[in-house]
């Protein structure tokens, strides 16, 4: 039969009777079999070994942004604390912590500053403890309003109703010659801000990291 | 001129049937795809399952095949960059000549994709094709499914935008509720601490390699499968499925009362996918692309983020899931709903077939339709949450003021501005989070309305620290007048006897109806 007209390799069965192999006596050698199978298993268990070795650090790769929360915070300046004045609530950015320069505007984080008199203050997140919504804040009647699911928060950040379990996330604050620091870096989620939170329905003041 | 003759072996190139033959020859003899495609084509199936009922399969794989092709189309000017994504965006659909076409085809066949898909679902459940020996076929079904609605979801992220950002801020929320590790997986959602350029990176990276890789491999076997077990036979009341004999029964059928599965059962399959193609192109030219809508700036707070469509049920279910029942139910509700999926095979992978005689199923399946619909047409008008701007956009109905004390006046002045609007409606417009306050009067007492102004209770927040004692008194004055002309305001018999004992010293006063001189609507 001439090459042309026939497929070309030729399935399975015929491939695998490879030169040298035709005497079947030999087939049924136990010891040929044998240091065939042993050379196949070695490089298999070869594959396996490079391939653990390769998996340590791809895992360690991919699980790089899998860090402890203090090493993403650091205290961010919110600007001089006679921008917020007393007894009122005024929205404050801050560039988070840890940007690269092709976050665009995504590293531009809000929150909100209560100066609630003397020296004290609140800093609460944007974002809605029920599922993180931005919560705005109304003056006139004193009201965090949540455009998702409804939530609603007093002025202290305490919950007032709505899904939401507990109150506004805070920042942690400090006062550093004039100007108001916070401790940021991290979007505030159940995960990173309520570890220490008690959760009561009604009152939500709390004091947490975010 | 000399001619040169062709090397050895080989023909010169000319037209007509004897070239095209050779140059399939030429193909055929190295790829060697002839006898599978012919088999694959002609295998015979039973004249039942040519029925448009079975169409949507090949429609689902039509549009992943459409996704693909203007996915990559997309890809050749989007740039996954948080800082470039949107202006990318815009300029598709601006600048590029029907950049915005692209965009709408690929918006639209992802809608089209997750409904076929969910409709093949249904299709199959309730015609038993998830039986033996189609168990796996079903499984990856579900598997399939899940990748779609993934493809869906890191579409939407891909669409960088302000939803996009808040609804990744949504699923990270879910996310940090997982015990323990919640955190952690935050961080590997999000490629950080928060929504940012790594965040994109890696959603670019899964919409585009790693689910797509894995939904065409999964789409292939599970397509494999159909054609090496055959299309489920039309299923008849009474005909069960055995484990020892459905093979035989199933070849007997397709032998007997086949027609070979090309042209006989592909037409159909043909024709729908054509029409369904058309059908995105027409949504895709009629309706145009979905956004970008604003910014992805987190400083930007005036904005109302909403999921997509497919997407919508799942904001219902959290507005209205109690809180203590939120993070057990979306985190432990979607693994129990898989897993049933997944153990329907083996639960139930023998016996009746056919719908007629599967009431629980039929039941299970329409239940689940109707909770679909009503969920996302909740959804899609959110009655619960505030409407943030009615408080300065939405009049108070001339006609409630105009025979209107001062007093009442100023309590509509009240009631406005302190944002009451933003939850309860009058006259139609407002939010609906709180109950529509048209006739509130006959539903409450002056002192029943006084008290839940002050201190709440339910969602109605407690007004009591925000409001001055005047501002209650005029609030609750405008309240009273909210009844209808023929319905007198609701009215405490035990404050009636104090008022009409009041007013004994000056006989002939009429009984005190306090409304009555702060004005009513008419
Ligand atoms: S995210 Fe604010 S109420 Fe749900």
């Amino acid at each position: 039969m001439s090459q042309e007209e026939q497929p070309l390799g030729g399935g399975g069965t015929q491939s695998a009777s490879a030169p040298g192999s035709g005497d079947a006596a030999r087939h049924d050698d136990p010891r040929i079999v044998s240091r065939r199978w042993l050379l196949f298993k070695a490089a298999v268990g070869l594959n396996g070994l490079v391939g653990i070795v390769l998996a340590v650090p791809v895992f360690r790769y991919l699980l790089a942004p899998w860090r402890k929360d203090s090493s993403y915070d650091s205290w961010v300046s919110l600007g001089p604390i006679d921008s917020f004045p007393m007894a009122e609530t005024r929205l404050a950015f801050y560039k988070n912590p840890s940007a690269n320069s092709w976050d665009g505007q995504t590293d531009n984080v809000a929150c909100y500053v209560r100066h609630a008199g003397g020296n004290q203050f609140q800093v609460f997140a944007i974002n809605c403890a029920h599922l993180g919504c931005p919560v705005r804040w109304f003056p006139q009647s004193q009201l965090f309003m949540c455009p998702c699911h409804g939530g609603v928060y007093y002025a202290d950040g305490s919950r007032a109703a709505g899904p939401p379990e507990r109150g506004l996330f805070t920042y942690n604050w400090k006062v550093v010659s004039g100007e108001l620091h916070i401790d940021a870096g991290q979007m505030p989620t159940l995960s990173n801000s309520a570890k220490l939170v008690k959760i009561s329905l009604g009152q939500g003041d709390c004091s947490c990291r975010a | 001129m000399p001619r040169v003759s062709p090397p050895h072996g080989q023909e010169p190139v000319r037209g007509g049937p004897g070239t095209a033959k050779r140059v399939y020859a030429w193909f055929e003899q190295r790829l060697q795809l002839e006898g599978p495609v012919k088999d694959a084509a002609l295998h015979p199936v039973p004249r039942s399952t040519a029925s448009w009922w079975y169409v949507f399969g090949s429609a689902a794989f039509t549009l992943l095949l459409l996704q693909i092709v203007t996915g990559v189309l997309l890809a050749l000017v989007y740039v996954p960059s948080a800082g470039e994504a949107w202006s990318s965006l815009n300029v598709l659909n601006h600048q590029i000549p029907l950049g915005w076409f692209l965009r709408a085809l690929h918006g639209w066949g992802s809608n089209f994709m997750v409904a076929i898909v969910l409709i093949h679902m249904a299709q199959v459940f309730l015609f038993g094709a998830y039986k033996f020996p189609r168990e796996l076929t079903w499984i990856l079904g579900v598997f399939l499914l899940l990748m779609t609605l993934g493809m869906a979801f890191t579409g939407q992220v891909l669409r960088f935008d302000q939803d996009a950002y808040w609804g990744l801020g949504i699923g990270a929320s879910i996310l940090s509720r997982v015990p323990f590790i919640g955190g952690g997986l935050v961080h590997l959602l999000l490629g950080g601490p928060i929504i940012a350029g790594a965040t994109l990176s890696r959603f670019f990276a899964l919409h585009v390699f790693i689910i797509p890789g894995a939904l065409l491999v999964f789409a292939l076997l599970h397509i494999w499968m159909v054609l090496k077990l055959g299309i489920n036979d039309w299923p008849m009341p009474g005909r069960l499925v055995r484990r020892a004999t459905y093979m035989e029964e199933y070849n007997r059928l397709a032998h007997e009362d086949g027609i070979p599965f090309i042209p006989g059962a592909f037409w159909k399959d043909l024709a729908f996918s054509g029409a369904i193609l058309a059908a995105v192109a027409v949504c895709a030219y009629v309706l145009g692309p979905f956004g970008p809508s604003g910014q992805p700036d987190p400083s930007i707070i005036q904005t109302v983020p909403k999921p997509d469509f497919f997407f919508l049920w799942i904001y219902t279910v959290l507005s209205y899931l109690p809180p203590e029942m939120e993070t057990p139910f979306i985190l432990i509700a979607p693994l129990i709903g898989i897993a049933i999926l997944l153990a329907i095979p083996f639960w139930a992978g023998e016996g009746e077939k056919s719908w007629h005689r599967r009431p629980v199923a039929v039941l299970a399946v329409s239940t689940i339709a109707i909770c679909f619909a009503v969920l996302t047409q909740l959804g899609t008008s959110t009655p619960w949450s505030p409407h943030m701007s009615a408080w300065s956009g939405d009049p108070i109905p001339v006609r409630y003021l105009q025979t209107a004390t001062p007093l009442v006046r100023q309590g509509a002045v009240v009631f406005q501005a302190k944002q009451c609007r933003n939850c309860h409606s009058i006259g139609g417009a407002g939010g609906e989070r709180g109950p529509a306050l048209d006739d509130v009067a006959t539903r409450m007492t002056l002192d029943q309305m006084r008290f839940k102004v002050v201190s709440g209770g339910g969602n109605m927040p407690a007004y009591g620290k925000n409001l001055s004692a005047a501002e209650i008194e005029a609030l609750v004055s405008f309240l009273e007048t909210l009844h209808p002309a023929n319905e007198p305001p609701a009215y405490d018999a035990s404050r009636r006897a104090v008022d009409e004992s009041r007013s004994q010293p000056n006989a002939g006063a009429p009984p005190a109806n306090p409304a009555a001189n702060r004005g009513t609507n008419p």
